[in-house]
């Protein structure tokens, strides 16, 4: 499957979801900023990859999905409770761009400027995140995949 | 900005925090919303929103040595993310559970799978 940009997809979304993301998103710096005031920088380097919105988000995909189905006049639990968890797997798959960012900017920020290694590290991420994303949906896994569902589930997202 | 800038006192610090973070995860969580199919769209689930804040903010106030070493443990933070969201897929469509409560519960699993690996590689 091509990947889409959706903009319609927008229009779905209501003012308190918006707020919700964003205060995640921010109580989660605000509490990175404190872990790392008190415990240090090793223990506070580790909620730089905190799971931020990601519960939020998961419910959120969740009841549109649940949503979409019901307008058509379906239950759509299972489906929305499906979908979340792709969008689970989509994220561990991004976990390695996170991690390879982290180590961009562990290699780079003795050495670079500040602009220069958030950008390098923005575009390392990218470029992992997508790279695992389509070796998940190659061939070479495909076939290793079986019956699985949580895997099959990637054929047909 | 400086150590002598507005990051200087605590409640400014921490607004801008707030703001600054909420302002990027919100960006990228647009991205995600508008992405099909929603495999590729949760990849922005592990965007590095929270560390672009954190980091600039870091530098800003303790110099890039001290943010180095909060990106070398952000590595086993990823490491424990890549744990508590390949088990919350799991869960979610092996179960068909709700998203909210199942992702919230695993959160303590990516603390502790993320406190364990930085604690194995720091010994």
């Amino acid at each position: 499957m091509m990947v889409q940009a959706k903009l319609e997809s927008l229009k779905g979304i209501k003012l308190h979801e918006w707020a919700v993301r964003f205060f995640f998103g921010g109580t989660v710096c605000v509490l990175a900023g404190l872990v790392a005031r008190r415990f240090g920088p090793e223990i506070g380097g580790l909620f730089l990859a905190f799971p931020a919105i990601f519960p939020a988000g998961a419910s959120m995909v969740e009841a549109h999905e649940k949503k979409h189905k019901a307008r058509v006049g379906l239950d759509g639990t299972n489906r929305g409770r499906t979908v979340a968890g792709l969008d689970a797997a989509g994220a561990a798959l991004g976990s390695f761009g996170l991690a390879g960012f982290a180590i961009t900017c562990r290699v780079c920020l003795p050495h670079l400027g500040t602009g220069a290694v958030f950008v390098s590290a923005t575009v390392v991420w990218a470029v992992l995140s997508v790279s695992a994303w389509l070796l998940r949906k190659s061939r070479i896994f495909r076939n290793m995949r079986g019956r699985r569902t949580t895997l099959n589930a990637f054929r047909n997202p | 900005m400086t150590s002598g800038g507005i990051l200087s006192s605590t409640e400014g610090e921490l607004i801008a925090r707030f703001v600054i973070g909420g302002a990027i995860v919100s960006v990228f969580a647009t991205i995600a919303e508008v992405c099909r199919p929603k495999s590729f769209a949760g990849l922005f689930g592990a965007a590095p929103s929270v560390a672009l804040t954190t980091l600039a903010i870091a530098i800003a106030q303790h110099g890039k040595d001290y943010a180095a070493t909060e990106a070398r443990s952000m590595v086993f933070g990823a490491a424990g993310f890549l744990v508590y969201a390949a088990l919350a897929s799991w869960i979610l469509m092996r179960y068909k559970t709700r998203a909210l409560a199942t992702t919230s519960a695993l959160l303590p699993l990516w603390l502790g799978a993320s406190i364990a690996l930085w604690f194995i590689a720091s010994r």
